[in-house]
């Protein structure tokens, strides 16, 4: 059937609707017909028409830029469409009972679905909690080989991007809202035209795909027209991997690395922990390997050698700063002490070169049991360096497996994205596209800056060919395509996606499309002979075909859907053969240093916001970064030497000025062959002299309403205009210059030091061996025995017994109180926790916690409940380490903030908690002044959103939405540990089992560095982890006896190697 | 109305001080001159300039208020971890400027000291305004102030919730209410009988109306004086422990503290010196202008500025000794958050101005009071009382936002930097009490008259003889 021939004649007529009209149009139709109907209806430009005439002021205001800080407080101009996208998705709010209930559904209960994020690193396996329908928050699902259980900051904060209010709603046509008829009928006439040459001039520009599903029917669509392309590009791609696999191999193949086998440990440029394929299982493995806890007393050891400071260097046993340039330098330089045949220690000076005897004798001794891991960002012969250096160390095949590629490509073939997308522009220039199909992506955005991609797509529209973009957003790209098709949510569509390790998960839908969006797959099949195909179809059909599901068909189905993995997906280990005709080639590839300047660049994806595809996200906008603490805003880091010679100043002058409260960094110009853009700088401890590094990801023009700058006020600057397809990662020979003008950062911590104080203890692990209890002996004793339970202390007993003459925290003259039922407690392991945020979006997303927005961040307004803090150790220019500090409420047992409450509206609870009454709170802010710890934060203004209707369905319904002037802080997750007791309540009045309780913090956490428990019960994780030598209480000289401790911070240095 | 030369003074005769009025009055001139102010006397352009000016200022509170109270907090400064800033400051200012009125009028009136009789009605005037404008803050410096309205007071109700004993801001709530209640008392019944003065005199109706009802039938028999005398020397040993308590609980939201710089045992004896020297630095501001002005040079003369100089130069010294005590105690604690504390505000921080500049104001240039000329000049007085004023806040500036600004984590440490509100709100209060003193000028006596008449030579002869 001909697409025209089932066109509704609505959409063609153009004259003004009248609802005389519409209502005459729809009692022509009848049941189904009907409903279908006005939903296109609502589609179409009369319906705009007429929308404006019913509600002239809103639509008006529609299109109107409302500023980006508004976003949190003015929402009216959605309103206009609110009530039309409220019968799309809000649940219908009947007063009878369900006639027929929703299986399993109890009003009230949540429900919890397994379903995955995906990514071209790998999908992350998800348990998406649902509360009447409505998907609230993310968790990890413990199935899952790419996370066990744990979380990271993109999955948590999808939920925010799902209920985004800025999100693309309408599919449109030169800024014209259409039907997705009429997006049909104008694809389907020219594939007409097209078939004739066998699909010549049909291009497809995908991100990278691990969707098996997605891959099959774009491979489908290929044999169907074989004159076809389609071209991948992902602007963080693993090209350096594959490219490095096939130096050393002579094909792309998948690396994973096994790092709960693995005591030694060298990571070339790769931050692993935060930012690699399966870094959630890489962080878990590896910091099991180096816990010590429950008198094991091993710890793997990690050398990092990087290009800028990472959260994997942060944890590093010895760390290891080097320019891009020498990162090769380095790398031969250790091969040959790791026998790797063929290949010569480079001659001149090697960095860090009294340091490299050591590494190598350190790593030899665990042959087998070692891993060396290149970066992702790393250069290609970097990559193929390690894996001869894993080759030569024996670990392949042990710590090191290779399998295919997870990700697909045309006709399955992995293609270089770089070349690849060079290809299409060279194509497009030479007129051999006629229709261009962006699946996904943003790459007028973020395409190299040579390609100039904006002004090859604006090509194709002058030559009135046909471009189309799904996306998310209507963003930079939909702005020069012809049409824009909304794509849906993850959480919105059925999918399948593959992890790090090539499992398959089966995503499931959580909700509706809210705004009417299609997955790739639904988008996809409008090129193949079902253009109408459900996805659920679509991927049902797909899998029905796959040997993994061979047999009863929908028991597998049912059951991969249910645990959200297939089993036995995972990809194969592969065995390769080493090439070495690449290792003779000289050191330092030359084609990535010509620019004419001093200066190295180092591109890395934002911490927070990745490529900028999150930068609509507030929660992640808001969020941190792990090292800097900035938010809102990438800045250009540079040492602190670079810095003073840069702006001519004495050792002790700072650059960057306070202006009352603000932080006003200088702006550097930055110009790298003919692109130049002005950044801020940002001092960054530990960073190589001489390089700059830029976060991609800000600067966006087009997304929405927080990630979206303007000139007044930008969100950060472009790092994309100085990227170069030939020099993605790394560019040398940048030119910096001062501008003379300042640029205001924001940050949640701006001091990094500890002052001498002990904030974080930390010592190695042969110190906490010889004498474990050296410093938390005083501070142990009052957290992990709360006074004898109604009993006095006799005042100065045991005094003499103690090492110290100071009072310990037991000896009171009042009675302790007895917590006879449950007595609430956590456990932080300083030790594992890599930084990585994961916990502080969790905890957002689990106690509907507001975003501020930038300027009230300047005023260190910031709502979070948890912070994690970081603390640099030893020199600026070479720090010794980061400690990283989760600092949720103490709960302390004498808490300071209680009595000073004038309306006892932060109380103490019979289970130990330090509870806020947010009703009875008026607001002093007393007790946030008199917390040591300051975990207390103040509503200050309004800063929930009230109004969005979209924000509303994402709220978790347990957790009050707190009003402007009430303080509020972490519970513990109290709603948590009141559903477990009433759980536990229903079965028979039995105790609450030791993990029943996760906090929101807990379930994300990678690495397992935060425990809850009942502290009465000694058999609990928690009691077992108070009970530690390593425990200790933060600011126990204060006596305010915290619920939260702390272990200590071990660190495991090689003796060989001085000056750590 | 001979101006004082203070050359007189220099000479050292010091068996004739300066007299507390000046010679030649009788019961009736002084009852005729100070009535005459509210009564007979043209008001002067200067009170409708003044007052107009001031009472834009009130209005600016009034707007600073309106807006917060719809907006929130955030439209001050304050942040986390300086959760309190120029709202606690204004609040500890304005209570301790309170004070100077209460010592005046009921500790010096225990001590029978005779020259307070003609600044003390003035003074007393000043601390109901002065705690009318403290009484602001601790309102409204709340997140949600129609709801702290009530719940701070221990009223019963069903929920059977009460306010929390334990917190020092409750003590507040009593010490400030009791203040405030005691204080307007106080001034009241010292008026009664002005109030039958003005309402004999008054010469048009209305005047004579509200003189009559606020006079409530005094007819000055000496029953009524008797009960006068009694009630007023009872409200005066009321309102001697306020002035020690109000501000020894003021303190207590700082010493109960646990933050560095806050937690102190001297804070209350500490408070209690500086809000007298800020009272009285406010008692000198405000009457060498009015004496001047007003042509009072005879009833508040130079033995009152003189005293009032001693006093502040005697509780200025006391607040030295604070400021020592602290520096000493951060040190000999040993305690390494005391003593960062103690660097952080002296010079390693970033608000060690704040901190020199109070030493300046508080500790240094009131050293110039030691010099008799400097004590005799109204000039010098009246600025070295500006700057004490100026002093005494930076005082609670640097007490409030440099001990939080920087505490227990370094993560924590953040700068603080007001708004335009919250110095909108600062001056308007200044506006609010400037204006209500222009209105107490024009319609009541500011000089006790029949206090007055009683430290006239006349009464003081029949005093001594009796």
């Amino acid at each position: 059937m001909h697409i025209k021939d089932t066109l509704p004649e609505l959409y063609k007529i153009r004259r003004p609707l009248k609802v005389e009209d519409v209502r005459k149009r729809l009692a022509e139709k009848q049941g189904k017909e009907y409903w279908r109907s006005l939903e296109e209806l609502a589609a179409s430009d009369e319906f705009e028409e007429l929308l404006h005439r019913e509600f002239p002021r809103q639509a008006g205001e529609w299109d109107d830029p409302v500023g980006r800080r508004k976003f949190l407080k003015v929402m009216g101009a959605s309103l206009a469409l609110a009530g039309l996208s409220a019968c799309v998705y809000q649940p219908p709010e009947t007063i009878v009972p369900y006639v027929r209930q929703p299986e399993e559904e109890v009003p009230g209960k949540p429900l919890f679905f397994a379903t995955a994020m995906p990514h071209a690193k790998g999908a992350t396996g998800l348990l998406v909690r649902s509360n009447e329908g409505r998907p609230t928050h993310v968790e990890g699902n413990e199935m899952h080989p790419g996370n066990l259980g744990a979380t990271d900051i993109f999955s948590i904060a999808s939920i925010l991007t799902l209920y985004d209010p800025d999100r693309s709603q309408t599919i449109q046509n030169r800024g014209d809202t259409r039907p997705y008829t009429a997006f049909l009928a104008d694809v389907r006439t020219a594939l007409d035209t097209l078939k004739t040459k066998q699909g010549a001039g049909l291009r497809f520009l995908t991100e990278t795909v691990t969707s098996p599903s997605v891959a099959a029917l774009l491979n489908q669509i290929l044999k169907a027209l074989p004159q076809a392309r389609w071209h991948n590009f992902e602007p963080v791609g693993d090209g350096a991997a594959m490219a490095g696999a096939r130096l050393a191999f002579g094909q792309a193949v998948n690396t994973i690395y096994r790092f709960d086998r693995a005591d030694r440990v060298l990571a070339l440029d790769s931050d692993f922990l935060a930012a690699t394929p399966g870094n959630l299982r890489y962080a878990r493995d590896f910091i099991e390997k180096r816990r010590v806890l429950a008198g094991k007393a091993e710890m793997n050891r990690l050398y990092a050698v990087e290009t800028t400071p990472t959260n994997t260097g942060a944890k590093a046993d010895h760390r290891f700063a080097v320019k891009p340039s020498e990162l090769e330098t380095f790398a031969r330089a250790l091969a040959p002490m790791l026998n790797v045949k063929g290949i010569t220690a480079p001659s001149g000076s090697v960095p860090h070169a009294d340091k490299l005897q050591a590494i190598a004798k350190d790593l030899q001794s665990a042959r087998g049991k070692s891993i060396v891991i290149p970066g992702d960002y790393a250069p290609p012969v970097i990559h193929a360096l390690a894996h001869a250096m894993n080759d030569a160390l024996g670990n392949v095949g042990q710590t090191v497996v290779y399998t295919d590629p997870i990700a697909f490509g045309p006709n399955d073939q992995l293609t270089d994205q770089i070349e690849d997308l060079r290809a299409l522009v060279n194509d497009i220039d030479a007129g051999q596209v006629e229709m261009l199909i962006i699946v996904g992506g943003n790459p007028v955005y973020n395409a190299p800056a040579d390609f100039q991609f904006r002004e090859r797509l604006k090509k194709l529209n002058e030559q009135k060919k046909l471009t189309a973009h799904l996306g998310l957003h209507f963003d930079e790209t939909s702005e020069w395509c012809l049409w824009h098709v909304p794509e849906a949510h993850f959480l919105e569509a059925w999918g399948d996606a593959r992890a790090y390790d090539g499992t398959v998960s089966i995503m499931q839908p959580l909700i509706a499309p809210l705004y009417r969006g299609r997955s790739a797959l639904e988008f996809l099949t409008a090129f193949t002979d079902t253009p109408e195909k459900s996805g659920y179809d679509l991927l049902r059909d797909y899998w029905r075909t796959q040997p993994q599901m061979s047999g009863d068909f929908e028991h597998t189905w049912r059951r991969a859907v249910h645990d959200g993995i297939i089993a036995g997906t995972a990809a194969k280990e592969k065995t390769v053969a080493l090439n070495t005709n690449w290792a003779s080639q000289p050191a330092a590839a030359s084609a990535q240093t010509t620019g004419g300047g001093q200066f190295e660049i180092v591109f890395r994806p934002d911490p927070s916001i990745y490529d900028g595809r999150h930068a609509n996200n507030g929660w992640l906008q808001e969020l941190p970064k792990p090292l800097t603490k900035l938010c809102w805003d990438n800045a250009a880091l540079v040492s602190p030497t670079t810095a003073r010679q840069l702006f001519n100043l004495g050792s002790e002058e700072a650059t960057a000025t306070y202006k009352g409260i603000e932080y006003m960094a200088p702006v550097i110009k930055l110009s790298f062959r003919n692109q130049t853009i002005n950044a801020p700088v940002f001092i960054m401890a530990g960073q190589p002299d001489g390089v700059v590094t830029l976060h991609l990801g800000y600067g966006r023009t087009r997304v929405g309403r927080v990630g979206a700058g303007t000139t007044q006020q930008p969100v950060g600057f472009n790092a994309y205009a100085l990227r170069f397809a030939d020099a993605p990662w790394y560019a040398a020979g940048a030119d910096v210059k001062t501008t003379g003008d300042t640029y205001q950062l924001v940050g949640t911590q701006l001091h990094f030091n500890m002052e001498g104080r002990d904030i974080v203890i930390s010592k190695t692990l042969d110190e906490y061996l010889h004498h474990p209890n050296e410093k938390p002996e005083i501070v142990r004793e009052g957290a992990s025995t709360q006074p004898e339970e109604g009993t006095t202390r006799p005042l100065g007993e045991g005094i003499g017994t103690e090492k110290h003459e100071e009072p310990g925290p037991n000896d009171t003259l009042y009675t302790g109180f007895s917590y006879n039922g449950y007595k609430w407690g956590m456990v932080i392991d300083t030790t594992a926790c890599v930084g990585c945020n994961s916990c502080i979006i969790a905890c957002q997303s689990e106690n509907n916690i507001p975003v501020v927005g930038k300027e009230q961040v300047a005023r260190r307004r910031e709502m979070h409940w948890l912070r994690v803090d970081a603390y640099f150790k030893g020199l600026a220019e070479n720090p010794d380490g980061v400690y990283f500090m989760p600092v949720p409420c103490m709960h302390c047992e004498n808490a300071p903030c209680e009595p000073v409450c004038p309306v006892n509206a932060t109380v103490h609870d019979a289970e130990g908690t330090n509870n806020m009454v947010y009703n009875r709170c008026v607001g002093t802010r007393y007790c946030s002044n008199n917390c040591p710890y300051k975990v207390r934060r103040f509503n200050f203004l309004l800063f929930q959103d009230w109004t969005t209707p979209s924000l509303k369905l994402m709220r978790n319904p347990e957790v009050s939405v707190r009003s402007r002037g009430v303080m509020e802080k972490c519970t513990y997750c109290i709603q948590r540990i009141q559903n477990a007791k009433i759980d536990s309540e229903r079965e028979n009045g039995r105790q609450v089992r030791d993990g029943e309780i996760v906090t929101a913090c807990q379930s994300s956490c990678p690495t397992n560095a935060i425990i809850f428990g009942n502290l009465n019960d000694q058999a609990s994780g928690v009691s077992k982890w108070q009970r530690e030598p390593r425990n200790y209480s933060l600011l126990a000289e204060l006596n305010t006896r915290p619920r939260t401790t702390y272990l200590s911070a071990l660190r495991n240095p090689n003796p060989e190697i001085q000056g750590t | 109305m001979a101006s004082i030369d203070p050359s007189q003074d220099d000479v050292g005769i010091h068996v004739t001080p300066y007299p507390v009025i000046e010679p030649g009055h009788t019961f009736g001139s002084v009852t005729d001159k100070i009535s005459s102010l509210t009564l007979k006397r043209r008001t002067p352009l200067g009170w409708f300039i003044g007052f107009g000016i001031s009472f834009a200022f009130a209005n600016i509170l009034l707007f600073a208020i309106a807006y917060l109270v719809l907006t929130g907090i955030g439209v001050w400064g304050n942040n986390i971890p300086v959760g309190w800033a120029f709202d606690i400051i204004n609040f500890v200012w304005w209570i301790g400027i309170g004070h100077a009125g209460t010592l005046i009028s009921a500790i010096l009136l225990l001590l029978r000291q005779s020259w307070r009789t003609s600044i003390n009605r003035f003074a007393e005037a000043m601390t109901l305004f002065a705690v009318s404008c403290a009484a602001i803050f601790p309102l409204f410096h709340t997140g949600r102030p129609w709801l702290a309205i009530y719940w701070l007071f221990p009223y019963p109700n069903t929920m059977n919730i009460w306010p929390n004993f334990r917190s020092p801001l409750m003590w507040d709530v009593f010490a400030v209410s009791t203040y405030a209640t005691v204080s307007a008392l106080f001034w009241y019944v010292g008026l009664i009988p002005d109030f039958a003065t003005l309402r004999d005199r008054a010469q048009s109706k209305p005047f004579k109306i509200a003189y009559g009802i606020l006079s409530m039938g005094w007819r000055g028999s000496a029953r009524h004086w008797a009960r006068y005398e009694k009630l007023y020397l009872l409200l005066a040993a009321l309102a001697t422990p306020l002035v020690l308590s109000v501000h020894t609980i003021v303190s207590f939201d700082f010493a109960v503290g646990i933050i560095p710089g806050w937690h102190a045992t001297i804070f209350p004896p500490y408070f209690v010196a500086g809000a007298i020297y800020a009272g009285f630095a406010m008692v000198l501001t405000l009457t060498i202008p009015l004496r001047k002005f007003y042509g009072l040079e005879d009833f508040i003369t130079m033995r009152h500025l003189r005293n009032s100089a001693k006093v502040m130069l005697a509780t200025g010294l006391i607040v030295a000794y604070g400021y020592m005590m602290e520096a000493f105690t951060a040190w000999y604690s040993a305690s390494e958050y005391e003593g960062f504390m103690m660097k952080n505000r002296i010079y390693g921080g970033p608000y060690w101005w704040a901190y020199w500049l109070l030493i300046s104001c508080n500790v240094l240039i009131p050293q110039v009071l030691w010099m008799k000329r400097a004590r005799h000049s109204t000039v010098v007085l009246w600025i070295i009382s500006l700057v004490v004023g100026v002093g005494m806040w930076l005082e609670r500036f640097v007490i409030i936002v440099t001990s939080l600004h920087r505490d227990f984590l370094p993560s924590s440490w953040a700068m603080y930097r007001p708004t335009i509100i919250d110095f909108a709100t600062l001056f308007g209060t200044i506006g609010m009490f400037v204006m209500l003193l222009f209105l107490f000028i024009r319609f009541l006596p500011v000089i006790s008259i029949f206090e007055m008449r009683t430290i006239l030579p006349q009464a003081e002869v029949k005093e001594e003889e009796a």
